[in-house]
């Protein structure tokens, strides 16, 4: 019986490291606060991590849909342009005088339709899904325009009451009916991907896409599933950027997609799949926040030193992964 | 003899790729509660008879009945669900989940569609205890060694309720000990009356389990035959459609003519992959290194190379201190290594047999220096003519070659180099008889014309044959070295068991 | 025939020809080609002068796709050594002189190269993934740009400055003979030299490579330097074009183009194989589209609709598994296979 005394002693020698990027992500963010607390006035309250979630809310739903896309491996860069399309769409159709929950259904529709049809060529057609997500980009992007090159307004009163009421938490937080539902897709998308069979057979899949095959499992649907999810997120993300801005514009979120994806990387997710957590995201959604929220406080800052810090964040965040997980990981073959 | 009527029954079987005829005609039946070998060299069609059979390729002609019924399976999840599970070598499973999620993927216990963990734990706990496995079901996969992972596909295809279940080489990645569990749990599984369908490539295994075999050549049927019946001679020659004699040949081994030392590792080691071994290799010598799977033979073999660093010791090269930082500076000194892991390891699956093969020498003159092409040409040819490399064509990419024609391949990409110490890991593992012969004839000539040789096998007898000095292994230390002079198998095995101090 | 079908740049070259012959249709003297005052002017010279930028960045590109790499910084570098270069002139007490501009060039370039360096050094050195590694100096460098012409679009009069991508020598626009010079260079090192077969090896397999004493680390440092110089000389053409550097736009979504024109041209994102000519077919077509769409009169607006058009058209055609799925299922139902074939081969 050697052998299964060998065996035993194969058990894992150290703790598995994937929690450690997303704690890791909520140190630095910790830091952050602390350290933006110390050295500006009325910083460390409540309601400034409030204002992030309220800034960030749209963001906070495109870079959820993003989560499950990257978890299979994948990526989808029309997620900025979606959100344009949905701003647009929504703004034109209540010119028209469309009933303002129809307006919302169909966006979502049609955000979750667009998805669809890009899984579905991924997976069908094997086309990598950065080219095919690229092709969805540029074509969300050139539907705005044929919809129109000039800003929107919106003056539907659902919508103006939606941008304008704020709900009380106690105390003097509040926080808007957008951060709400951005807070309610996080719970859904999470709950989603561990207690359900298809979050577990999104994360087979991005382990192994082959494998997931050979188990039976389901790899079509899964794929064809995320791209829909990080479409119908897009749309949502677009309407709750429609209540935040109160208009459509066919230039607004560009580069979104680069936000989102950034956000995913610092909350701990892999981007060739099979690794990470939505509560890493959500912190990587708040940790980008709080940058501008500190930028904004210093005053001093002109506006292009944001990207240079996110980019050096990205920077030591992926560096910092790479130390935690890098010595651990298996060499791959 | 009067048979249960089979679970499962192929016939007229024909399945065409462009070029090539995968099968033709073959006719295949499983009975209830029985263990068949599936056999025949590489390229004889196993694999694709197994892919047709679980759904993975459609078929151009004949039928499949299972339990009297015909079917026709779209994937393999059609087949899973009819209760035909499949094993494959390579361990298909997602090692980014967990042990248990492993198991039960697909077919978790729910509750309202919610995922119940503890209790999907708890049943992956039982199962893997029924196959004499204690271990932590959440971690990942991934923590886990090859075998052990292996052993995890297993009890995923044992857990789904299955009538047939194909092994295709299970045991190619376990060692004698887990080679052995496994068999319990096929005897196991064959008295509850599963159909078993088992390939492997260790006919001593096949002689151990097996109660029926099926032989392919070629894509056709040689026929179907009682294990007890088939003597492994008329086996081999059934399979290859030649004679033993091959392989006897190469009994006799001159002994080594004692060269100077070229190779001198003093207490070379590297924490958690091999402990402190000291090991002189001669000019001309054969060193073999026999130890069970995990035991370190890679280690050694990576550690000599350069590929990992070495955390303590030396390493002398011509009486030389050397300091080997990266596999390049290795090729520098003249040193070579074929790795085990043929596809991650060695080929560029794009890459024309020509480009493979050259590039070792390209690598080590630089991209500024390129071979010019008549040169390579000439080097092509010569090698494609000496390991007879089929196909002879220098510009057919080499993912469409058969594995033993790719291990040629890389054998030639070292041998373009003459280096002086060929290191070979594992290389005739998963390859056919005929290719397995010529190139342990290929060793022994290399030795024979001055090359020091350091063969790694899993089949003690290879080794025995092919060495002047064995290096046994065990539990990552380096335990025996020994003068092949009068060894049996019977040895080796028993100083591998017992890690003698001798 | 079937060989000419068959051949991976087959479907480009018809896309591209068909493109043209659509210009023919509305526009007279599509393809005249004249010559004024020494120079040649038509509108297939336009396609290739304006072209000019993107298809070096698209080299480029072609060698870091190759390695089975990314390099999503590119725009960003355009503007940065379009920034750089015009800093540097405009701050010259004669922005004529040739010295003077030699130096702000120079300058630029090696900016350049140690950017793609640096990408290089986070992809080889420290391991990143390259969409990661290069995503940071793609999000900070439009940054770094901005910080250089301090937000402002810095505007030059510098006439040697201006011939880079705006003006002639040999009767021919400069850039064009720019891109003949890269591309003839990019060439030679490749195909001439061994860097090609080094390259394509360690993007097929890289632990293979490094076990076959290649050293992918210097490969890919080269590679990603290489990259990084394109995009430096790209970003002078454009802003020399205008005569002025924008941190901003200059060379926004250029990279997205550039992969694109790679992807057409028949490299694939995985790695491995290239084609250099395929790649310069790709961002040929991408900008005879541009051309096209202001020529037949469609609003530019729309120029994003059709470019997601062509890509789809390109991609699928491309795609052997659409071409399986669609164009073979009902003639020949039996081999229809191959390309599952192909796939279960990979993994097998």
């Amino acid at each position: 019986m050697t052998s299964i005394a060998g065996l035993r002693d194969l058990r894992r020698r150290t703790v598995p490291p994937k929690y450690i990027p997303v704690l890791v992500t909520a140190g630095l963010f910790l830091a952050m606060f602390v350290a933006g607390g110390i050295r500006y006035e009325n910083f460390a309250t409540g309601q400034i991590i409030l204002n992030v979630f309220i800034d960030n809310a749209f963001l906070l739903v495109v870079a959820v849909g993003m989560t499950f896309v990257i978890l299979t491996g994948g990526i989808d860069l029309s997620v900025g342009s979606v959100v344009a399309l949905a701003t647009m769409l929504s703004a034109s159709l209540l010119k028209d005088g469309w009933p303002a929950y129809a307006v919302m259904a169909l966006v979502l529709v049609i955000g979750a339709v667009l998805g669809l049809a890009m899984g579905a060529i991924i997976h069908y057609f094997e086309i990598q899904p950065f080219i095919v997500t690229l092709a969805g980009m540029f074509l969300a992007r050139g539907l705005c325009y044929t919809i129109s090159t000039e800003s929107i307004p919106i003056e539907n009163p659902t919508f103006t009451d939606i941008a304008q009421t704020r709900i009380n938490l106690g105390g003097d937080l509040s926080v808007s009916p957008s951060a709400v539902i951005a807070v309610v897709v996080v719970l859904i998308a999470a709950y989603v991907l561990h207690y359900t069979r298809l979050g577990r057979n999104v994360y087979a899949t991005g382990g192994s896409e082959q494998s997931a095959l050979l188990m039976g499992l389901p790899v079509a649907r899964t794929k064809i599933a995320v791209y829909t999810i990080s479409g119908f997120c897009s749309a949502l993300g677009g309407l709750l950027f429609a209540f935040y801005s109160l208009s459509g514009y066919g230039l607004s979120a560009v580069g979104m997609e680069l936000d989102a994806i950034a956000a995913v990387v610092i909350g701990g997710t892999l981007l060739t799949g099979g690794s990470g957590f939505l509560l890493g995201t959500v912190l990587g959604v708040l940790v980008l926040g709080l940058i501008q929220t500190i930028i904004s406080f210093e005053g001093t800052l002109s506006s292009w030193w944001t990207r240079i810090f996110i980019g050096l964040l990205l920077f030591v965040f992926i560096l910092l992964q790479r130390v935690f997980s890098g010595g651990s990981r298996r060499r791959t073959p | 003899m009067a048979a249960p009527a089979p679970i499962l029954r192929m016939s007229g079987i024909g399945k065409q790729f462009p070029g090539v005829k995968a099968l033709d005609g073959v006719d295949f039946r499983l009975l209830p509660g029985e263990v068949h070998a599936l056999m025949g060299e590489n390229g004889a069609g196993k694999s694709t008879l197994i892919k047709v059979l679980t759904g993975v390729y459609d078929i151009d002609a004949g039928e499949i009945e299972l339990e009297g019924r015909p079917v026709a399976f779209s994937s393999p999840l059609a087949a899973q669900q009819a209760g035909i599970s499949t094993v494959y070598q390579e361990v298909n499973l997602c090692t980014n989940l967990s042990v248990a999620e492993n198991i039960f993927i697909g077919r978790e216990p729910r509750r309202l569609g919610r995922i119940q963990w503890k209790a999907m734990r708890r049943r992956a706990e039982e199962i893997l205890a029924r196959l004499d496995l204690d271990i932590d079901v959440s971690a990942p996969l991934s923590s886990y060694s090859l075998a052990l992972q292996q052993m995890v596909a297993i009890a995923r295809a044992v857990d789904i309720d299955a009538k047939v279940l194909i092994l295709d080489e299970p045991t190619s990645s376990l060692d004698a000990g887990e080679v052995a569990q496994l068999f319990t749990v096929m005897r196991r599984l064959k008295e509850q009356g599963i159909a078993i369908l088992f390939v492997s490539h260790f006919l001593d295994q096949i002689y151990e389990i097996s109660d029926r075999m099926t032989i392919l050549r070629n894509g056709t049927l040689v026929g179907e035959y009682l294990t007890s019946e088939l003597s492994q001679v008329e086996l081999i020659g059934k399979m290859i459609g030649r004679e033993l004699a091959d392989l006897e040949k190469l009994e006799e081994r001159p002994p080594a003519g004692e060269g100077a030392p070229l190779v001198q590792a003093e207490e070379l080691g590297r924490t958690g992959a091999i402990q402190p071994f000291t090991l002189t290799i001669h000019e001309g010598e054969v060193v073999g290194l026999a130890g069970l799977l995990g035991s370190g033979r890679t280690e050694i073999a990576r550690l000599l190379f350069g590929a990992d660093h070495a955390g303590t010791g030396s390493l002398k090269i011509d009486g030389e201190q050397v300091s080997l930082r990266t596999p390049r500076s290795a090729v520098a000194r003249k040193l070579a290594f074929c790795s085990e892991n043929r596809r991650a390891e060695g080929l560029i699956p794009d890459l024309t047999v020509r480009e493979n093969l050259i590039l070792a020498l390209q690598a080590s003159r630089g991209w500024t220096r390129p071979i010019p092409r008549r040169k390579q040409d000439e080097l092509v040819d010569k090698y494609i003519a000496a390991l007879n490399i089929r196909p002879a064509n220098p510009d057919q990419l080499i993912k469409n070659l058969s594995g033993g024609n790719q291990q040629k391949v890389l054998l030639a990409r070292w041998l373009i180099l003459e280096p002086r110490l060929l290191i070979l890991d594992e290389p005739t593992r998963g390859i056919d008889v005929g290719a397995k012969t010529e190139i342990q004839r290929l060793v022994a000539e290399l030795s024979d014309g001055g090359m020091a040789v350091l063969f790694i096998s899993a089949e003690l007898e290879e080794v025995l044959r092919l060495s002047h000095k064995v290096g046994v292994l065990r539990d990552r230390k380096l335990v025996a070295q020994m003068d092949n002079e009068g060894l049996t198998t019977d040895t080796l095995t028993e100083t591998i068991a017992s890690g003698a101090r001798s | 025939m079937s060989r000419i079908l068959k051949h991976r740049l087959f479907w480009p070259l018809v896309i591209l020809v068909a493109l043209l012959a659509l210009n023919l249709i509305f526009t007279d003297n599509f393809f005249k080609i004249q010559m004024k005052e020494g120079h040649l002017y038509g509108s297939l010279i336009d396609i290739v002068r304006f072209g000019a930028p993107l298809i070096l960045v698209s080299l480029g590109m072609t060698l870091v796709i190759a390695t089975s790499g990314i390099d999503l910084s590119v725009g960003s570098v355009v503007a940065i050594a379009g920034a750089l270069a015009c800093l540097r002139i405009s701050g010259l007490s004669d922005q004529n002189s040739v010295g003077g501009v030699l130096g702000a060039v120079g300058l630029a370039l090696v900016l350049s190269v140690v950017l793609g360096a640096w990408n290089g050094f986070l992809v080889a050195g420290i391991g990143i993934q390259p969409i990661i590694a290069t995503l940071i100096l793609m999000v900070a460098g439009r940054g770094l740009a901005q910080l250089i012409t301090d937000g402002q679009i810095t505007t030059v009069n510098s006439s040697p400055y201006k011939l880079i991508g705006g003006g002639y020598w040999l009767t021919l626009p400069f850039g064009i003979i720019i891109v003949a010079v890269v591309l003839a260079l990019t060439a030679f090192l490749t195909r001439r030299l061994a860097l090609g077969l080094l390259i394509e090896s360690v993007g097929g397999n890289a632990e293979a490579s490094r076990l076959a004493g290649i050293s992918a680390r210097g490969v890919l440092m080269t590679v990603y330097a290489f990259c990084g110089l394109c995009a430096g000389i790209a970003g002078l053409m454009i802003s020399s074009n205008v005569s002025s550097a924008d941190g901003n736009n200059a060379g926004l979504w250029i990279e997205l183009d550039a992969i694109l024109a790679v992807v057409i041209g028949g490299t694939p994102l995985s790695g491995g194989r290239f084609s250099l000519s395929g790649t310069v077919l790709g961002a040929l077509i991408i900008q005879t589209l541009t051309t096209t769409i202001y020529s037949i009169g469609v609003p530019p607006e729309t120029t994003l609709l059709f470019k997601a058009l062509v890509v789809t058209i390109v991609c699928l055609i491309q795609s052997p598994a659409f071409r399986t799925k669609v164009f073979h299922r009902r003639r020949r139902p039996m081999t229809a296979r191959p390309a599952a074939e192909e796939k279960v081969r990979v993994s097998a």
